[in-house]
C-alpha cells in the first residue's frame, strides 16, 4: 500500500508540535485528503439535492423539462388526494410512535425483570425489525385476507366476524399501523432496555428502603430516568412513521381508493405516472415537513431534558 | 492517532479504487461491441409476464432460425407503471436495447417517439400493418412500431354453462344484463365477478364501454383530447362510472371482491361459481392454461350500453416493438430484419405456437388458427360488422389518467359515488395533459 510509504512524512509535517499557520484552523489532514469524500458529497448528494430543487419548479418528461415555476406545487396541494395523504400520514406517525413508546416501555420493563428465559424472550422481541419489512407486509397481507386469512379464521373460530383488515377503508390504515408496530416495537424496546439498565441499582434501593411499592418505582424512578430513551424512540419512530412508504406500498398500495395513501405512496404515484416534475416537488414538500415537525420537537425534547 | 490516520488512509484508497471500478464499468459496457462483423448481436426487451415471455422466446427461436449471422438476446421488465419508467429512464439515457415492445396510444406518445425512436415508415412491409394499429404508432407523419401479437377485446366474459342452465339470453343492453343479473343471483352464482385485489382489472367498466360513448358522441375522442369533453359532464361517458356503481349498489358483485386477485377471477369465471367478468381477452390465455374448460365453456359479449343496435365491441391495440435512436450500425439492419420478421405472417405463426391468441392479427395474410378459444371466436362478429367495435379511448387520445383503476375501485367499493369519481377523473388526465403539452390545458 502506497499510503504506508507516506505516513511518517505525512506525520512530520502535521505534527502537533509545529505551531499552526496564522489564522488557520489547526487540522491534522492535509486538504487533499477532503478531495474524495467531497467529490463523493458534491456528486451524489449536494448536486441533486439543487437539482431537484431546480426541477421541482419545471415540467419534466426525462426527455425535456420546461420552466413552470411554482405550477407543481400549486398542482401538488390542489391534489385532493394529497389532503388525505397528509392527514393519513400524521395519523399513522402519531399512532405507530405512540404505541412504539407505550409498547416498548412495557416490554422493556417486563424484559429487564427477572423473568424465565429472559435473553430468549429478548431476542424474539427483536425478531421483525430484522425481517424484510416488504416480507412482512406481504405475509400480513395474506394473513389478513378476509376470507382466507389465518387471523380472521382463528376470529371465526371464537365467534368474531373479523373485518376486511385491509380491504375496508376504516381499517386499512389502521391495520398497516399495528403491522408496524409489530415490526418497529422490538427496537423501541431495544432502546428502552439499554435505558432502564443504565439506571443506577441504588436508586431502585433507596426507593425501596423508603417503602416504595414497584408502581412508585417505575413512576418515579424508571420513567423519569429513562428520558432520554423516550425522546429516542419518539424521534425515531416519528421520522419513520412521518416517511413511511414500503410497509404501505406492499400491503395495501394506498388503496382501497386512495383511503391509505401517505404522502410518500402519493409521491411515488404521480412519480409512476411519469409527472416527475410534479413528484419531485412533494419530495421537497414531504422534506420541509419532516423538518418542520421533527426539529421543534428534537428542540423541546432536548432542552427538557436538560432541566431535569 | 496513528490508527485513525491509517484507516482514512484505506478509506481513501476505497474512495479512489471505488471511482476507478466505476469508469472501467463504463468502459467495458461499451467495449463489447467492437465483435466480428460476420455476427450481430441484439437485445430485446419484452414484458416479464409469463405470456410476453413464452411470445419473445418463440420470436426470438424463429428469427434466429430465419436469419443466420443475428443473434437476439432477451431482456425482460416489468409491466403496468414500473415498466413505463424502466422505459422512460432507459430512453433518457440513451440506455435503451437495441429493440424493445412497449404500450402503443397514448403511452406511445409519452415516450417522445419523435425523438427517441427510428421512424419504420419507408420499409416495405409497412402496407400490410393493419391501419387502426398504425395510427396507435404514428407520431407526427412518422410510423414508429410493428404489431406484437393480436388485439384484445376489452369485454365481458361470461361463463356459458351458466347461461345454458338458466336459459339467458347474451345481453345487448345494460337493461338486459342488469336483468340477467338478478336471475343469476337467485340461482346462487355471484352475478359480476370483479377483483379490486389487482385494481386494473377494475377499469373495464369504464374503458370497455367507449364504443358505445362513441356510438352516442362520434367526436368524443377529440374533444376530449382539447379539452371540451368530459366524463363528469358527458352523460354517454359518464355512464361506465353509473355502472360501476350500480353493479356494488345491487349487490352483485362475488362476496371477495375487494381483495380477489385476477386468477380468483378466472378460478370463478371457469367453474361457474360467476357469470361475467368484465375484462380484456389478454387474460384468455392463462385462464385456459390453468382451466383447460375455458376454452369451451367461456363466451364473450361486448359491454351492453343503451342502444341494442349500435352495441359493438371496444378494441385495445397489440403493443409495439420499437427500435430506438440508440441503434445503429450493423445493429440497426439487423433489429430492422427483426421488426419485419415481426410484421410478416410467419411472425403470427410463431406468436401462435407461443399460446392462444388474445385476438385477431394485425398483420395481413396472418390467419388465427382454427382451434382458438370461443370467447376469442366470440370477437370475431364484431369485427366483421362494420360500426362493430372501436378501438379504446387511450389510442384514439393521448389523454389517459394514471388514478383511473384507484377511482374505479372506489365507485365499486361503495366509497365514492360515480359523479364524483367521473369528477376526479377529469382532474386526473388534467396532469397527464399538461405534462404532454397539449394545446388548451
Amino acid at each position: 500500500m502506497s499510503a504506508t510509504s507516506v505516513r511518517p512524512r505525512a506525520q512530520a509535517e502535521a505534527s502537533p508540535a509545529a505551531p499552526p499557520a496564522k489564522g488557520k484552523v489547526y487540522s491534522p489532514y492535509s486538504n487533499w485528503f477532503y478531495l474524495p469524500s467531497a467529490v463523493i458529497y458534491g456528486v451524489l448528494f449536494v448536486v441533486p439535492t439543487f437539482a431537484s430543487l431546480y426541477f421541482s419548479l419545471t415540467r419534466w418528461s426525462l426527455f425535456e423539462s420546461k420552466f413552470i415555476g411554482l405550477e407543481n406545487f400549486r398542482l401538488f396541494f390542489q391534489e385532493p388526494q394529497l389532503v388525505k395523504g397528509f392527514t393519513n400520514t400524521l395519523i399513522f406517525a402519531v399512532i405507530t410512535s405512540g404505541s412504539k413508546v407505550v409498547l416498548g416501555l412495557l416490554l422493556a420493563v417486563l424484559l429487564t425483570s427477572q423473568i424465565i428465559g429472559r435473553g430468549y424472550l429478548r431476542s424474539v422481541v427483536f425478531f421483525p425489525v430484522l425481517v424484510s419489512t416488504i416480507g412482512v407486509g406481504l405475509t400480513f397481507t395474506v394473513l389478513m385476507n378476509p376470507e382466507r386469512g389465518l387471523i380472521n379464521g382463528a376470529l371465526e373460530v371464537i365467534g368474531i366476524n373479523g373485518p376486511g383488515w385491509l380491504t375496508d377503508p376504516k381499517w386499512a390504515l389502521l391495520s398497516v399501523a399495528l403491522v408496524d408496530v409489530w415490526k418497529g416495537v422490538g427496537l423501541a424496546t431495544l432502546i428502552y432496555i439499554a435505558g432502564i439498565v443504565s439506571i443506577p441499582r441504588e436508586y431502585m434501593e433507596a426507593a425501596r428502603v423508603d417503602g416504595a411499592g414497584s408502581w412508585e418505582t417505575f413512576r418515579r424512578i424508571v420513567l423519569p430516568l429513562s428520558r432520554p430513551a423516550t425522546v429516542t424512540v419518539i424521534i425515531l419512530s416519528l421520522i419513520g412513521g412521518l416517511r413511511s412508504f414500503d410497509l404501505i406500498w406492499a400491503m395495501t398500495r394506498g388503496g382501497p381508493g386512495f383511503t391509505s395513501d401517505v404522502i410518500a405512496s402519493v409521491i411515488y404515484k404521480q412519480y409512476q405516472a411519469g409527472f416527475y416534475g410534479l413528484s419531485t416537488a412533494g419530495n421537497v414538500v414531504l422534506f420541509v415537513v419532516v423538518t418542520a415537525v421533527v426539529l421543534p420537537l428534537f428542540w423541546y425534547l432536548n432542552r427538557k431534558e436538560v432541566d431535569m | 492517532m496513528t490508527f485513525r490516520r491509517r484507516t482514512s488512509g484505506l478509506a481513501l484508497a476505497a474512495a479512489c479504487s471505488l471511482a476507478l471500478t466505476a469508469c472501467s464499468a463504463g468502459s467495458l459496457g461499451s467495449s463489447d461491441d467492437a465483435g466480428g462483423s460476420s455476427s450481430v448481436t441484439i437485445t430485446y426487451l419484452a414484458g416479464n409476464q409469463e405470456q410476453d415471455v413464452k411470445e419473445a422466446q418463440q420470436l426470438i427461436r424463429d428469427f434466429m432460425a430465419k436469419t443466420p449471422g443475428v443473434t437476439v438476446k432477451l431482456e425482460s421488465r416489468p409491466g403496468g407503471t414500473e415498466g413505463d419508467n424502466i422505459v422512460k429512464t432507459r430512453l433518457s439515457t440513451g440506455d435503451m436495447t437495441d429493440v424493445f415492445s412497449y404500450n402503443t396510444g397514448s403511452l406511445f406518445q409519452a415516450i417522445a417517439p419523435q425523438k427517441n425512436l427510428v421512424p419504420i415508415s419507408d420499409q416495405p412491409y409497412i402496407g400490410d400493418i393493419d391501419e387502426n394499429f398504425k395510427k396507435t404508432v404514428t407520431a407526427g407523419d412518422q410510423v414508429y412500431g410493428v404489431p406484437a401479437g393480436g388485439f384484445m377485446g376489452g369485454a365481458v366474459l361470461y361463463n356459458i354453462p351458466v347461461y345454458t342452465k338458466l336459459g339467458l339470453k347474451v345481453p345487448k343492453t345494460w337493461a338486459e344484463f342488469m336483468a340477467n343479473n338478478a336471475k343469476i343471483k337467485a340461482a346462487g352464482v355471484a352475478p359480476v365477478i370483479q377483483t379490486y385485489g389487482e385494481t386494473w382489472t377494475s377499469q373495464l367498466f369504464v374503458l370497455g364501454d367507449f364504443h358505445n360513448v362513441a356510438a352516442v358522441e362520434s367526436d368524443f375522442a377529440d374533444r376530449y383530447t382539447k379539452n371540451q369533453a368530459k366524463y363528469a359532464t358527458s352523460p354517454a361517458a359518464k355512464k361506465g362510472f353509473e355502472h360501476t356503481q350500480q353493479v356494488h349498489d345491487a349487490g352483485y358483485q362475488n362476496s371477495d371482491f375487494a381483495s380477489a386477485k385476477l386468477p380468483d377471477g378466472l378460478r370463478m369465471l371457469a367453474q361457474g361459481k360467476g357469470a361475467h367478468y368484465p375484462i380484456l381477452t389478454g387474460v384468455v390465455n392463462d385462464m385456459i392454461d390453468t382451466y383447460p374448460n375455458g376454452a369451451r365453456d367461456v363466451g364473450l359479449f361486448a359491454l351492453p350500453g343503451d342502444d341494442a343496435s349500435t352495441n359493438g365491441l371496444t378494441v385495445w391495440t397489440p403493443n409495439g416493438v420499437y427500435v430506438p435512436n440508440t441503434t445503429t450500425g450493423d445493429k440497426l439492419e439487423a433489429a430492422k430484419k427483426f421488426l419485419a420478421f415481426i410484421a410478416s405472417p410467419d411472425g403470427c405463426k410463431s406468436l401462435a405456437t407461443a399460446g392462444v391468441p388474445t385476438g385477431p392479427y394485425a398483420v395481413k395474410g396472418c390467419e388465427l388458427p382454427a382451434d382458438v378459444p370461443q370467447a376469442i371466436k366470440d370477437m370475431q362478429p364484431y369485427l366483421d360488422k362494420p360500426g362493430g367495435s372501436s378501438l379504446a379511448l387511450e389510442f384514439l387520445s393521448p389523454v389517459k389518467g394514471p388514478s383511473l383503476e384507484q377511482i374505479t375501485v372506489e365507485v365499486g367499493s361503495g366509497i365514492r359515488k360515480a359523479q364524483d369519481g367521473a369528477a376526479r377523473y377529469d382532474e386526473d388526465v388534467k396532469k397527464q395533459a399538461q405534462q404532454l403539452g397539449l394545446a388548451g390545458w
